[in-house]
């Protein structure tokens, strides 16, 4: 078995009545670049702070090297921090920044002096040691901040999105400096980054987080080709992301044609998820190869390809990159390979809601009142609710609605948009629209007695 | 027009409110018992003052010692527990927040009465200035950084010494100014907490002077060097301050 330096285990915290980290289990290897990954809220920041100290799980352990570090303070931890927004002390020039924690453990003079030579060189600032840090430019400070952790020659090194206050030039170069100084050090980074790109050029390892939970762990390649689910397929990268159906081993059916495909073991005419990479998709050369054929309606120089929109014959929109244009409105063969396309199951096919009767025609759930049809059921009954994900009803105010909610999370599924709404008390409806909606937009809900089927739960 | 209106009502006001302190300087410099009586230029009241050779010189004296040392001692105690109580305040949150605030404007403490009550009582209302002076500081400044010094390795002790004071020394330094000079120039808290054992600040030694009919003629000489005392001190914190401003 590989050396775990960290292992997670059953971690959980709320803050109040918001739970920020719901049963993580994660370990690190020894000498691993790890990233967390995840857009604002997902609970990465929280997962770090924990494993330097300045938080304590609600529940759950976390282990260092063997050690259950759940409770000790972040001062006697073999770790050290890149914090987000540098943290120098203001009132230290460079050398004294970086002297700082050698200071403290009484290490003599001269090894003092030798070490901070040894990382100034490291990170390529020299002949700053006498500078005031607040005179340094964002990236400068960055450097200080990392040679001020790792003079400390600490077993892991956590970086809280080291660099997410430069501009992206500035960026992309230390992108490549922190990667060839983890090759140089040789010790565990754990990185923090809501910027996938950033994940993707670093990484041994991804974890896809969101809302806190894990979605994915695995090293770049799985995560960009193998996406577990439509939330981490649309978060990392460009995709398409269109409903399908599995008919059987390797034979899937989207856009209203049928692909050969390598996935197995779905079952036999189950409805999935289906993911194609823009620059999988191709224009066919001849005639043999078209699968199927679409009109291009937009086409864009993004610097190294073309980004383009097309239309297909069963009118679902695709986004293809290729190195070649293709002209605007002009019909084109196209085609995807086998090996490109991601199936996925589906995490649900409808929504479901636990419920209870109020009266043989009215329904309680998600904390409000609904007419359905006449069940026979008796006021208090308890209910399981499904409702099709195009049978809610979505409302630009909540005057004559039943409900309210925001815009949580908005997917494109190539002809129509799969919505998730966060209603007023935290549940979570999924919806299927043709409607434009921007995230966090406010909506109204209804649903129609039509589209509310119950089923009486056994007790 | 409007322009020269306007200066002139400055230097209106500036006159106004200097004037009677000049008044006071002028009329150090001569022997007469009454304002206004020019009886020719003499030395003689500062003479009096340093050598203690007056009606009062006992009384005079040992009020601007006490008035010294309880400014002193309230703002140095203040300082130290403004700084930390702000430090509490700010990492408290929402309400219980606000209510913590209104408490320290109020609190008042009842001992029996003599200098110790005039120095807590000097502490108590000193310490919110204090307060008012470091939280700022506190929002201004990153709040990884103490973070950053125990992840460094250092005790929440050591962080607070070497990280958090550093960087709150500003804050506590106009704190401590201001609350030297409230306490400086307290009547009222001082009359009613020194009790009845004839303990004298100089804004009480005053009070009772006046009250005896006229004033020593010796807080003449004494007031102009306050005075031009306080100025210098003011003259070399602007130059100063101008100074570094210019450095950065």
């Amino acid at each position: 078995m590989e050396e775990r330096i960290i292992d997670i285990q059953h971690v959980s915290k709320s803050f109040g009545d918001k739970n920020v980290l719901h049963d993580i289990n994660l370990y690190v290897k020894k000498g691993e670049f790890i990233t967390l990954l995840g857009p604002s809220g997902c609970g990465k920041t929280t997962l770090l702070r924990m494993i330097a100290g300045f938080l304590h799980p609600d529940e759950g352990l976390i282990v260092m090297d063997g050690n259950d570090i759940t409770e000790v303070p972040p001062h006697l931890r073999q770790l050290n921090t890149v914090f987000q927004r540098y943290a120098l002390f203001p009132h230290l020039d460079v050398y004294d920044n970086i002297a700082f924690g050698l200071k403290l453990k009484k290490t003599p003079e001269d090894e003092i002096d030798k070490r901070v030579r040894k990382v100034l060189k490291l990170v390529s600032m020299s002949d700053y040691e006498d500078r005031d840090v607040e005179s340094l430019s964002g990236g400068q400070q960055q450097r200080i901040a990392i040679a001020r952790a790792i003079v400390n020659q600490p077993q892991i090194l956590l970086l809280d999105e080291p660099l997410a206050a430069l501009d992206l030039k500035m960026r992309k170069d230390m992108q490549i400096e922190l990667k060839e100084m983890h090759r140089k050090l040789g010790i565990t980074f754990i990185y923090v980054t809501h910027d996938q790109e950033e994940a993707l050029t670093l990484s041994d390892t991804i974890v896809v987080m969101n809302e806190g939970i894990i979605q994915q762990i695995g090293t770049p390649m799985d995560i960009y080709n193998e996406p577990v689910n439509s939330f981490v397929a649309d978060f990392i990268g460009e995709s398409n992301i269109l409903n399908g159906r599995m008919l059987r081993d390797r034979r899937v059916e989207f856009i209203g044609h049928e692909f050969d495909c390598v996935d197995e073991g779905f079952g036999e005419d189950v409805p999935v998820d289906v993911v194609v990479r823009p620059e999988d998709i191709y224009f066919a050369k001849k005639d043999s190869e078209v699968q199927f054929k679409a009109t291009v309606k937009s086409c864009v120089f993004k610097g190294v390809h073309y980004e383009m929109f097309v239309d297909t014959d069963s009118g679902n929109e695709l986004m293809i990159q290729d190195y070649d244009p293709y002209p605007v409105g002009g019909e084109v063969g196209l085609y995807i390979d086998p090996d490109d396309i991601q199936v996925m199951r589906k995490e649900r096919t409808e929504n479901t809601f636990e419920g209870v009767m109020k009266a043989p025609d009215k329904v309680e759930f998600l904390g409000a009142e609904f007419e359905c049809a006449d069940t026979g059921l008796q006021a208090g009954d308890k209910v399981l609710v499904r409702v099709p994900f195009d049978g809610v009803d979505l409302l630009d105010s909540d005057d004559e609605a039943t409900l309210s909610g925001n815009v949580f999370f908005i997917l494109y599924k190539g002809n129509h948009y799969h919505l998730t709404i966060k209603t007023e008390n935290g549940d979570k409806v999924w919806v299927d629209t043709d409607d434009i909606w921007d995230k966090n937009d406010f909506v109204g809900i209804n649903i129609l007695p039509k589209d509310i089927h119950i089923e009486k739960k056994d007790e | 027009m409007k322009k020269i209106l306007a200066k002139a009502y400055l230097w209106l006001v500036l006159v106004i409110l200097y004037a009677p302190i000049v008044f006071i300087a002028v009329f150090s410099f001569t022997e007469a018992k009454s304002m206004g009586n020019w009886t020719g230029f003499s030395m003689n009241l500062y003479k009096n003052l340093f050598t203690g050779s007056m009606q009062n010189s006992a009384g005079l004296l040992s009020a601007v010692e006490n008035t010294l040392l309880i400014a002193l001692v309230a703002s140095l105690v203040a300082t130290l527990l403004g700084t930390v109580a702000a430090i509490g305040i700010f990492n408290m949150k929402g309400r219980k927040k606000q209510t913590m605030q209104f408490l320290l404007l109020f609190v008042f403490l009842h001992i029996s009465q003599g200098y110790l009550t005039v120095i807590l009582a000097h502490i108590t209302f000193c310490t919110p200035y204090v307060v008012l002076n470091v939280l700022p500081k506190l929002s201004q400044m990153n709040p990884n950084v103490y973070e950053a010094a125990l992840d460094l390795g250092a005790t929440p002790f050591q962080a607070l010494r070497k990280v958090l004071v550093p960087a709150l020394r500003p804050g506590m330094i106009s704190g401590f100014i201001l609350s030297f000079t409230m306490s400086l120039d307290d009547f009222a808290v001082t009359f009613f907490t020194r009790g009845t054992i004839g303990l004298d600040t100089l804004s009480t030694f005053i009070y009772t002077d006046a009250r005896k009919g006229g004033l020593t003629p010796e807080l003449k000489p004494l007031m102009t060097i306050i005075f031009l005392v306080i100025l210098a001190v003011l003259l070399v914190i602007n130059v100063r301050s101008t100074k570094t401003s210019k450095v950065q």
